[in-house]
């Protein structure tokens, strides 16, 4: 499980890449955890294109990141979700909450309501 | 009465290091039925769902063996994913969506739900102290491959 991290003003853009289950959520929560003690942060983008398994441990970390940066009045974001991942995500609702986009770029472009 | 074509069996130790393991060796036999990509998802995600939640509410420790008992029939892949751990002690609360008794772990919840979405059928056989056996029926639909000539 690898973790890529990028700015963008107040968007923080997380790309991961491998497997994410059980053993790997905890690493993965922390770091998210470390870099959102950032709190200029107001946006998160998580670029699931390289993730090629999740199970329900993934929807666990993503709603709770969802909330730290709903506290800051801010919007979480996915993109690059293949079919694997759409039918869990769809399983888990988590389309009611997190706006999924095709790719990173279409979502800072959503992000900063350029058409 | 259903052909059963082939069985493996898989112990190892409940750490959570072994989930990604047990899904593969899972998906690799079931592979003999040539199932769809998005059928072996399914497979995969079902058998890291069962494992996981043998490993951290089942034994709550690693040193304790999952095992796991695959039997592939002619348009079927049947699924035990069995732990000696503590046992569920209120079954429908636990397929509930959204309950878990983890919440701590900040755990989804989904684990049953997924398991019932992605597989055909789904049984718990548990109580308490007693351990959990999950089975899970996938029916792989397109199979044509040598199982089925054989």
């Amino acid at each position: 499980m690898q973790i890529f991290s990028k700015r963008n003003k107040d968007i923080l853009i997380i790309t991961l890449e491998g497997e994410l289950d059980h053993h790997h959520a905890k690493g993965v929560r922390q770091a998210l955890d470390r870099m959102l003690e950032d709190t200029s942060i107001r946006y998160l983008v998580l670029d699931l294109s390289g993730l090629c398994f999740m199970d329900s441990s993934g929807i666990g970390v993503f709603i709770g990141r969802y909330k730290v940066i709903k506290k800051r009045d801010g919007q979480t974001c996915i993109a690059g979700v293949n079919s694997q991942l759409d039918k869990i995500l769809e399983v888990s609702g988590l389309y009611n909450i997190l706006k999924a986009y095709d790719n990173v770029e279409e979502a800072i472009n959503g992000i900063r309501g350029v058409a | 009465m259903m052909d059963k074509r082939n069985e493996m069996r898989l112990q190892f130790l409940s750490k959570s290091q072994n989930e990604s393991f047990a899904r593969a060796a899972v998906a690799a036999f079931a592979a003999q039925l040539d199932p769809t990509l998005e059928e072996i998802a399914d497979i995969k995600t079902a058998v890291s769902e069962a494992v996981t939640n043998a490993i951290i509410h089942g034994y709550e420790r690693a040193d304790q063996f999952v095992e796991i008992i695959t039997r592939v029939y002619n348009y079927s892949v049947v699924i035990e994913v069995i732990d000696q751990g503590k046992g569920i002690d209120d079954v429908e609360l636990a397929r509930q969506p959204l309950y878990t008794s983890k919440p701590e772990l900040e755990r989804s919840g989904m684990g049953f739900t997924v398991m019932e979405t992605f597989m055909d059928s789904i049984e718990v056989a548990t109580g308490p102290g007693q351990g959990t056996k999950i089975k899970m029926t996938k029916h792989i639909k397109n199979n044509e491959g040598e199982m089925g000539k054989s």
